[in-house]
């Protein structure tokens, strides 16, 4: 086995570990989603009527609706969380033992951003079985189908974080980039109301919901779960992942770094 | 033998603050080597520019003859570091947090584990692997941090600050272990502190004052007839 692949197997092994010793962070990522499902999505059956509209070929109940875009809500938090792991990280000295590695940056930082993206998916297939339970029942391919288009979309979010997590200065900082991405991210999206929706309510709504690459994410997780292919959500997922990730890369190069120099010592 | 470490012309700035102002100096294989400055003196700027954290303005960093920016796998592979802060998992076990540095290092993990425990046996560690580094002393996750930039056998060893925060005989534990190994294995250690006490006299000594090299050479030599102390407080007394 290569040492690039030694490395790359490390870095995600330890991701896993301190995933699987919070056990609390899996719980409260579970009961997120089950809580919009339970409660809100029960609540707005009765409010919310929908016409069928792709992917689905015929009435669906809401707690349908929303199911894709609480996967992709998982995916969300947990790309954040990852990030907010590498602030903490950088403050402790585990992200300068990273760094350090002998192996390229750009290597480090997306097996970063693989391992997250692993963890997420744990997290989203756990989710998909209770909702299962539920009585939410996509077409069992579909649980396969989906496979890509988390994995696609883990990254785009993960990216986005580690992005984030470049130029967030301290920890404290970082509850108001939560406030400032992760709610505007998710709430002006496809993820809770079709798009159509959304423009009875407010074209300009409507407009932002169109061009947050969340809603890309979640179109193709929902497509994807009914196995068919938004290609427009696709190639938004991919070239915004792409630019995240090259904007992160940047961020953590040496000289042309955007990670705090402090003068300390 | 290349020298381990070999700075030159080395200067940084913060916006308008200079930081660092051609700094130059060399740690040869065989030397625990002191770079003794206040805080803010300017050696933690150094020491993240050696490991790569930025890039210097301008000057050179060479580790092992590989010049940082040129070839930065080589020079960041033929060094281990010990960080100020605390770099070890502390929900990880200490095996575990060895198998996580080998593989940032290419090692796998049942030769990650050999030499981990080779090397926290001469730290007298060697039965604490199984145990969860938060349940350790700050002294011996600091010992097993070392144990840890020992792994993928490197020819320089940098320790920021390594004994801050830790009691006397932890700290002079510590520094004779380093040296013992520096003389046994002939590492080249390059040891940042501002306690003065962790200096022997033969250590080979650079005096770091806002940014600028004022003196180098042995401890007993900076030192003359005075005291390291007085001789140093001399030195960066009358540059204050």
């Amino acid at each position: 086995m290569t040492g690039w692949i030694i490395c790359a197997r490390g870095i995600i092994w330890r991701e896993a570990l301190r995933f699987l010793q919070q056990k609390e962070r899996f719980f409260a990522a579970l009961v997120r989603p089950l809580v919009w499902l339970f409660i809100f999505a029960a609540g707005f059956r009765a409010v919310l009527g929908l016409s069928i509209t792709e992917p689905y070929e015929t009435y669906i109940l809401y707690e349908t609706y929303v199911v894709p875009g609480l996967c992709a809500m998982i995916q969300l938090f947990n790309g954040m969380q990852s990030s907010l792991s590498m602030v903490y990280d950088r403050e402790t000295g585990a992200m300068r033992t990273l760094l350090i590695s002998p192996y390229p940056r750009w290597f480090l930082l997306t097996s970063k951003l693989a391992a997250s993206v692993i963890v997420s998916l744990f997290q989203v297939y756990a989710f998909l079985l209770i909702a299962w339970l539920w009585g939410v029942e996509p077409p069992l391919a579909g649980f396969i189908a989906i496979l890509p288009a988390l994995v696609l979309s883990g990254l785009m979010l993960g990216a986005i974080g580690l992005f984030l997590s470049s130029a967030i200065k301290q920890l404290e900082n970082f509850a108001g980039v939560m406030n400032f991405v992760i709610f505007p991210m998710f709430f002006a999206s496809s993820a809770l109301y079709p798009l159509w929706r959304l423009q009875e309510g407010s074209v300009l709504l409507h407009d932002i919901a169109l061009f947050n690459p969340f809603t890309h994410s979640v179109e193709l997780i929902r497509f994807a779960l009914y196995l068919k292919v938004n290609w427009t959500s696709l190639a938004v997922v991919l070239l915004c992942g792409a630019a995240f990730l090259t904007a992160a890369i940047v961020a953590y190069n040496p000289s042309r770094g955007l990670i705090r120099r402090t003068r300390r010592g | 033998m290349t020298t381990p470490l070999s700075i030159r012309g080395v200067s940084h700035s913060y916006g308008s603050i200079v930081a660092l102002d051609e700094v130059s100096l060399d740690v040869t294989s065989g030397t625990f080597t002191v770079l003794l400055g206040v805080n803010g003196a300017g050696k933690t700027t150094l020491f993240n520019l050696i490991t790569r954290l930025f890039a210097a303005a301008s000057g050179t960093i060479q580790i092992c003859g590989h010049d940082l920016n040129q070839m930065p796998s080589a020079a960041l592979a033929a060094m281990g570091v010990v960080f100020q802060s605390r770099a070890l998992d502390p929900g990880l076990s200490v095996a575990q947090n060895i198998i996580y540095q080998g593989a940032l290092h290419g090692l796998p993990r049942r030769e990650a584990l050999n030499r981990g425990e080779a090397a926290l046996e001469r730290m007298g560690l060697a039965d604490r692997m199984g145990e969860k580094a938060a349940r350790l002393s700050g002294g011996q996750q600091r010992r097993v941090e070392i144990a840890r930039a020992l792994l993928h056998r490197p020819r320089l060893i940098l320790c920021d600050e390594a004994t801050v925060g830790l009691d006397v005989k932890s700290r002079t534990g510590i520094v004779a272990d380093l040296h013992r190994m520096t003389a046994e294995e002939g590492l080249g250690v390059l040891w940042t502190t501002h306690l003065i006490d962790e200096v022997a006299p033969d250590d080979p000594v650079h005096v770091l004052h806002q940014g600028k090299i004022l003196a180098h050479g042995q401890a007993a030599e900076i030192a003359g007839d005075k005291t390291l102390s007085d001789a140093f407080l001399a030195l960066t007394g009358a540059e204050a």
